[in-house]
């Protein structure tokens, strides 16, 4: 894996290696060097110094041509072993004396070269004027050293270098072992509770701070994240107790209204039936009382009517027509009940052609009767059919009855703005009524004029205001006495 | 004038009366045979039991809905049950003017259905109107020859 991917104690040991070991091996390869290059300095300025000595040693055999001498004075160079050859050369250039005796053929040059010495093919070699002081050139000395000694001091202190070079690297090594922790464990320690906080979400641990500089920093830093997340996360939590408790509580709640709900629809619907039945036996059992009352009242006054008097006989009428009357009153409160009751249906109704249908039929049962009926057309509303019927019924029919008394009879149905929404209007020009009594209108068997003035039971606009408020509508009314009364209703 | 009976099936003897009382005013002197409940009434169309022997059909039945023991509906379900008396007239009387009644009554093969008004006068005009229509114009179906 690359480096950057390398663990942090790692990582730092090995820049502290490898700076101290690029610090050292620089350093060694100097010291090295140096010591190499004096060296040779060193053993050049040697075999100088030995040269001139020797030169000035030998000036005499050369001056004398002695050459057994000269080899003599050559031959005390064998004291040092490295010396490889040297040779002395006349003033023109001719060998004089050499050493070794027979030294090795390639080795010494045939004719003297330039002065000075140099390093060539492996040797420290050069030429060295022979001369007296201030007089003139004798001959020259020719030495040739190896440089063995050189290589052999050179060889020991690079031992030395490396030795010191791994002794100093395993020392750096172990030093920055044990001081690499002032990074690294910190480093490590933040790392650790970082891991252990993600893997157990355990949110109240906390990284201990080792030092105070940034790592102490992005420790202090983190602990006060931790501790902040520890809060929320407890906050969080108390939230959704608290919440999945509430919801509980709802559900409970619900749950109770629902029993409730359900209870009271369970109550609702025996109460509807019970009123079922209740009508039903209505319907029977009343009037069957009633139509004996009546009729035996009748067989009194055909069979016995000479034996009754005119009290008599009008108590009799009475009587029938209150049982009529009762029959009526029982007629109309089973309507009532039933619209109550019924099931509703919405559809689109045409209350227009629905309006002329009644008044023709009014119209038809009553020829007698002019009266003038003004109908809107179009006028549509959404409603049960039966019902809306009903309520027409009943309002254009009170409106036929009470413009009995009426020259000039008018009845209208039609449609007027109110209150932002549409309304339907029944108005007629008849007895009308007093405002003062408009809120017994809708009453049951409340009426407002007298049976011997308009026949009715009261019941008709109990029945229509039942029905309009079954369709979410509202039903009002205006009149003023014999101008007439006017209906209003929407739905 | 058919000679035929008229089979009235009425619990309530007021009634009766004056359902008797109605039809004599009108000049209708058909016998007429009183069931005062619904066992009766189907003795006397079957022939069990009280009158022995091949029991000759009524040419019409007022049947009121409201009996004891077997009620109204039941009898006209037995009456259109059975074979011989399958096609027989039968005329609903009550007081009810309920729907479902009108509906069921029909539905079971009613011929007629009339509620009795609580005005005896309008009572009386009633019974004239039936008995002139079912006795007069009505064609009775054949009565089938019991053997």
């Amino acid at each position: 894996m690359s480096f950057r991917d390398w663990p942090i104690r790692r990582k730092l040991t090995a820049i502290l290696l490898a700076t101290s070991g690029l610090v050292l091996l620089l350093t060694s390869a100097a010291f090295v060097g140096y010591e190499y290059w004096s060296f040779r300095r060193a053993a050049r300025d040697m075999l100088m110094q030995r040269g001139r000595i020797l030169a000035a040693t030998s000036t005499a055999s050369l001056a004398f041509a002695n050459d057994a001498d000269a080899r003599e004075i050559l031959s005390a160079l064998k004291a040092d072993p490295h010396m490889v050859a040297a040779a002395l050369y006349d003033k023109d250039g001719h060998l004089f004396a050499t050493y070794p005796a027979n030294p090795p053929r390639d080795v010494l040059p045939a004719v003297p070269g330039p002065d000075g010495y140099r390093f060539e093919r492996g040797l420290l070699a050069g030429f060295q004027a022979v001369a007296e002081e201030g007089s003139q050139r004798l001959g020259t000395l020719y030495l040739a050293s190896d440089l063995e000694a050189v290589y052999a001091t050179f060889r020991l202190s690079g031992v030395i270098a490396l030795a010191v070079l791994i002794v100093s690297l395993v020392a750096a090594y172990l030093l920055s072992r044990a001081l690499q922790n002032a990074i690294s464990r910190p480093i490590l320690a933040l790392a650790e509770t970082a891991g252990a906080v993600s893997a157990r979400q355990d949110y109240a641990v906390r990284a201990p701070k080792l030092g105070g500089d940034e790592v102490g920093v992005l420790t202090d830093a983190f602990n006060q994240m931790l501790g902040r997340i520890e809060d929320q996360d407890q906050e969080l939590r108390r939230h959704a107790t608290d919440l999945s408790q509430r919801v509980a509580e709802r559900t409970h709640e619900l749950e109770e209204r629902n029993e409730a709900l359900r209870h009271n629809a369970a109550q609702l619907l025996a109460a509807n039936q019970e009123l079922d039945a209740f009508a039903y036996s209505v319907s029977h059992d009343l009037r069957a009382p009633l139509r004996s009352i009546d009729g035996f009242s009748h067989v009194l006054l055909e069979d016995y009517a000479a034996r009754l008097d005119d009290a008599g006989r009008d108590a009799l009428q009475r009587v029938r027509a209150a049982t009529q009357r009762m029959g009526m009153l029982i007629d109309d409160l089973l309507k009532l009940a039933r619209v109550t009751r019924a099931e509703m249906r919405s559809e689109v109704v045409d209350l227009s052609g629905m309006a002329r249908e009644i008044m023709t039929e009014l119209q038809r049962a009553a020829p007698e009767r002019e009266v003038e009926a003004v109908i809107a057309p179009q006028l549509t509303a959404r409603g049960d059919t039966r019902l809306l019927r009903v309520v027409l019924e009943n309002l254009l029919r009170n409106s036929w009855k009470y413009t009995a008394k009426q020259p000039c009879p008018r009845v209208e149905f039609g449609s007027v703005e109110a209150n932002g929404g549409r309304a339907f209007v029944v108005r007629d020009n008849g007895a009308g009524f007093d405002m003062k009594y408009a809120d017994k209108l809708f009453g049951v068997f409340q009426r407002l004029h007298s049976p011997a003035e308009f026949e009715g039971t009261g019941v008709g606009l109990a029945t229509v205001r039942r029905i309009i408020n079954r369709h979410g509508g509202r039903i009002w009314a205006e009149g003023a006495v014999d101008r007439g009364a006017t209906f209003y209703f929407t739905l | 004038m058919n000679p035929g009976k008229i089979l009235l099936v009425e619990d309530n003897p007021d009634d009766v009366t004056l359902t008797l009382r109605a039809l004599k005013s009108r000049n209708i002197t058909n016998d007429v045979v009183v069931a005062s409940d619904g066992v009766q009434a189907l003795e006397f169309l079957f022939g069990a039991g009280t009158a022995p022997g091949a029991a000759e059909l009524p040419a019409v039945v007022l049947l009121d809905l409201k009996l004891p023991k077997v009620n109204g509906l039941e009898v006209l379900q037995r009456i259109r049950a059975d074979e011989r008396t399958r096609m027989l007239p039968v005329v609903i009387l009550t007081s009810s003017d309920e729907e479902r009644d009108i509906i069921k009554g029909y539905s079971l093969g009613a011929n007629s259905y009339v509620r009795k008004p609580v005005d005896f006068v309008e009572f009386t005009e009633a019974a004239k109107q039936l008995g002139l229509y079912w006795l007069l114009m009505n064609r009775a179906p054949p009565t089938p020859r019991t053997v």
